[in-house]
């Protein structure tokens, strides 16, 4: 009973949230939807009994990603209500869209049949006795190490993507070269001159 | 009792909101890879429902994976928008055409 309230609570907060983000006037109001249905959907995994899932979700996506999106947000100076022209024209054809999509899942839901299921042949069985993160890792760590360190590769491309996207250097910077500090011989930057008396000095 | 195919419509009704709001806001970018966020979080609650009714972790384990994913698509997204914005002074989609596509 606790449960089924619990699931409902989730579900129908997570689903407002997200229709929220999508029509909020104000992207920063977006985003903290966002991250309000990010909130819900780890509750939802809770009940699923995947706690690693719910717990990555608020760390990651709340912690990381939706601060990445408030931060480039609130940096770049746009005019956000010229963008939102044409909003109200899409309304209508992307409403009669979106319900048609969500009929042709929800009755594919309904009336699909995937066949047996192979119930006795499962990759990785949830064990009884040890909690979800201990299972994920042992299965993460043994069976799934060559993807797991692949995903890795795919953050530090992405992190290395992103800092030699957006960095610049600047033309007017003061910065010390070390590499010219070092190169510059006495040889040429001073030279010796045998000055006449009595004549200017030519600089 | 909830059962496998309440989380299954949870996730595709969630699934038409992401889809909708890249319909609705098809000029502001921001809120585009917003609703990208959604559509891969939809596609977690499925992956984590099924592991969890067939009591099978490699469901978990592949959301994990397309979270790392979806973390560096954002980030590389919004790298893109910065260095667009700085160059053009606007993050309009429909003058995004320096390709002539």
């Amino acid at each position: 009973m606790i449960q089924a309230f619990a699931f409902y609570l989730f579900a129908g907060l997570m689903i407002l949230s997200a229709g929220l983000t999508i029509t909020a006037r104000n992207p920063v109001h977006s985003v903290l939807w966002l991250i309000l249905a990010f909130f819900n959907a780890a509750g939802l995994m809770l009940l699923l009994g995947a706690e690693f899932i719910a717990m990555l979700l608020v760390i990651v996506y709340v912690g990381a990603v939706a601060v990445l999106f408030l931060f480039v947000v609130m940096m770049l100076d746009i005019d956000f209500a010229e963008l939102r022209a044409g909003f109200t024209r899409y309304l209508g054809v992307g409403s009669v869209l979106a319900v048609a999509l969500a009929a042709e899942i929800v009755i594919a839901v309904a009336v699909h049949s995937a066949g047996p299921i192979d119930l006795n042949n499962r990759i990785g069985p949830t064990p009884a006795t040890v909690s979800n993160v201990q299972a994920i890792g042992a299965l993460l760590y043994t069976r799934y190490l060559y993807i797991f360190e692949a995903a890795g590769l795919v953050l530090l491309v992405a992190m290395i993507g992103a800092i030699v996207l957006t960095h610049r250097t600047r033309r007017d910077d003061r910065a010390q070269k070390a590499s010219r500090q070092i190169a510059r011989r006495p040889q040429d930057a001073t030279r010796n001159v045998n000055q006449p008396v009595g004549v200017g000095v030519e600089l | 009792m909830i059962g496998l195919q309440h989380y299954l419509v949870v996730s595709a009704i969630l699934f038409v909101m992401g889809v909708l709001g890249i319909f609705l806001n098809r000029k502001n970018v921001i809120v585009i890879l917003m609703a990208i966020e959604l559509i891969l979080l939809s596609v977690n609650i499925n992956l984590v429902a099924f592991s969890a009714y067939l009591h099978d972790l490699v469901g978990q384990v592949f959301a994990m994976f397309v979270l790392t994913v979806a973390a560096g698509e954002a980030a590389i997204g919004l790298a893109i928008l910065v260095i667009y914005f700085r160059n053009r002074g606007t993050i309009a989609v429909d003058d995004v055409d320096r390709l002539r596509g």
